[in-house]
């Protein structure tokens, strides 16, 4: 299937000389919710920026549903809904008006049935006539995207929908994330909260300093890099691991109470049936055992730690 | 073309004059008011005519066209300005628009407001003094073409500015001074020769001659060159305007 959107060799650097991006590749899939990860500063907004039209590339092309973006800029513009990181909003509006206005400008005859539907999925209908100056932070950033929203696009740009967000707004966020994907919106998120791509998305791309340090299914990306450890609770404090158990890289806590054991997931066999029978062996007891996964934080800090 | 782009901006900004009722309309018909007070009846009571048109009705066109270019600028400055910033303007860069619908809505917009504004002037003059149009068509016809003009001009201001400040710097130092010495109050020709040579460099001088030769026939310069005053302006102002999206000038980084 065509990627919706295909980045080929994009740069930008900026007339300070900064350089954002350095020719990034990249495809979304149709339908699907992509995270764009990277820390402040890594990229992330003026890679949006320049998929919008709002930043002019320096080079490199970018392709929206098969159209050149500069080209062809009335068709890929009129499917692409953006809501920016900034609660930027027309204060003295309504509601009503500002959203309304929204969809004229993006080409949309009127339609005060679909304005009225996004409204009140985004719980903004009860505030329809208030002024945008009246609403709480949350309140705009739903409209924010009751905006983006209004002229009915197939892509949606989030870039850090829930920065500054309390956790309840967060979760009700994801959840009109998860309908829009549903409906067959496909989503781009740029966030640093990892727990947000963790929860929603179906690929990853982590972005530092310009570059894009990898792209990968979230799932596959969590198999593929992510440690998984057994610990064991030692029914006897250890004054150190035993020469006979070396080869399984063992690491013994700071009491001696404690054997941690990291192993590869990916592996045909992780060891520990071998590692479980070699300590009977050794007569060393356990008296409960778990294990962790890493999470996409910690694959993620890595990562960027690796780019310093 | 995207008309709805057009429309939408066209009756966004219009509905930002109704709502400033008082800054759009009121404010600037009580100055005009005040200035029929202060020269219509003091000083017209000591030029009583010129040319055979009574002061007070004489200043009209003038005073029409001033008021006409300060809020063209203002209204079109601003319009474009505040957007930018309250960072807005990201939704008008992201959205499928081309430059000349951005124009057509916000200049229109301006424009528009401009034109009421100059016709309930008008309307208020005619309350003061007896008013005559030989040419209706004609002070339509300047009317319209200094509005969008001028507003264009504004367009250009509210790009260029990066602060408020620099949003009421020309129109303060560069056009109040060029209305007031362009013949808004007085007839070219009742200057010395020296400052007669030296108001052929004011520009409104030219607006001001063809408005009021369409009320009362009465023009300081010919009204062909007064035409063609307003359209060369218009041209630098499309000009620039063409410039300003052609390379993204404070739009785009």
């Amino acid at each position: 299937m065509t990627p919706i959107i295909a980045v080929s060799n994009l740069s930008k650097t900026y007339a300070s000389g900064f350089q954002a991006l350095k020719r990034i590749n990249l495809e979304i899939r149709r339908g699907e919710i992509f995270a764009l990860l990277g820390p402040n500063g890594a990229g992330k907004t003026t890679l949006i920026s320049i998929v919008c039209g709002i930043v002019n590339p320096s080079e490199g092309e970018v392709l929206v549903d098969g159209r050149d973006i500069a080209a062809h800029y009335r068709a890929v513009r009129s499917m692409i809904g953006l809501v920016p990181q900034e609660l930027t909003t027309d204060a003295f509006e309504s509601v009503w008006a500002t959203t309304s206005f929204s969809r004229g400008l993006f080409g949309r005859p009127p339609n005060p049935a679909h304005i009225q539907k996004v409204l009140r999925d985004l719980s903004l209908w009860e505030k329809k006539d208030n002024r945008v100056m009246t609403l709480s932070g949350g309140m705009k950033r739903r409209l924010l995207i009751a905006k983006a929203l209004s002229h009915e696009p197939q892509i949606l740009f989030l870039d850090e929908p829930t920065a500054g967000v309390d956790v309840e707004l967060r979760k009700d966020m994801w959840n009109i994330v998860r309908a829009l994907r549903d409906s067959g919106v496909t989503i781009i998120l740029t966030t640093h909260y990892i727990e947000e791509a963790e929860e929603m998305a179906d690929r990853v791309g982590v972005i530092a300093k310009g570059e894009l340090l990898l792209v990968e299914g979230k799932e596959a990306l969590m198999r593929k890099l992510g440690r998984k450890q057994l610990t064991l609770q030692l029914r006897e404090r250890l004054a150190e691991v035993p020469a006979s158990l070396a080869k399984y890289k063992l690491e013994l806590g700071a009491e001696g109470n404690t054997l941690v054991y990291t192993y590869d997931t990916q592996a045909e066999r992780t060891g520990i049936t071998a590692l479980l029978d070699e300590m009977g062996g050794a007569g060393i007891g356990f008296v409960d055992l778990h294990t962790d996964q890493s999470s996409l934080e910690d694959i993620f800090v890595d990562l960027v730690r690796k780019t310093r | 073309m995207n008309l709805h782009a057009v429309r939408a901006i066209y009756h966004f900004e219009m509905a930002r004059a109704w709502r400033t009722l008082m800054q759009s309309i009121v404010s600037p018909v009580l100055s005009t008011s005040l200035y029929f007070i202060v020269f219509g009846a003091a000083i017209g009571t000591r030029i009583t005519e010129i040319e055979g048109v009574s002061y007070g009705a004489f200043i009209v066109p003038g005073l029409v066209m001033l008021s006409l270019l300060t809020q063209s600028i203002s209204n079109a400055s601003f319009g474009i300005y505040f957007p930018r910033f309250t960072g807005t303007i990201y939704e008008l860069l992201s959205a499928p628009v081309s430059p000349l619908e951005i124009v057509l809505g916000y200049v229109g917009a301006a424009a528009t407001k401009s034109v009421i504004l100059g016709l309930i002037i008008l309307a208020t003059a005619g309350l003061f003094v007896p008013l005559r149009i030989e040419h209706p068509v004609w002070m339509i016809v300047f009317l319209v073409l200094t509005a969008f003009a001028f507003s264009l001009f504004g367009f250009i201001i509210g790009i260029w500015a990066d602060g408020f400040e620099k949003l009421q710097v020309i129109p303060l130092l560069l056009i109040t001074p060029l209305t007031f010495l362009g013949g808004t109050f007085y007839s070219v020709n009742m200057l010395p020769p020296f400052w007669q040579a030296v108001s052929m460099f004011n520009p409104v001088v030219y607006l001001v001659s063809g408005f009021r030769w369409s009320f009362y026939e009465l023009a300081d310069v010919n009204v062909g060159l007064s035409v063609a005053a307003t359209f060369g302006f218009l041209g630098l102002c499309l000009a620039a305007v063409w410039w300003i999206f052609r390379t993204g000038y404070r739009l785009k980084t």
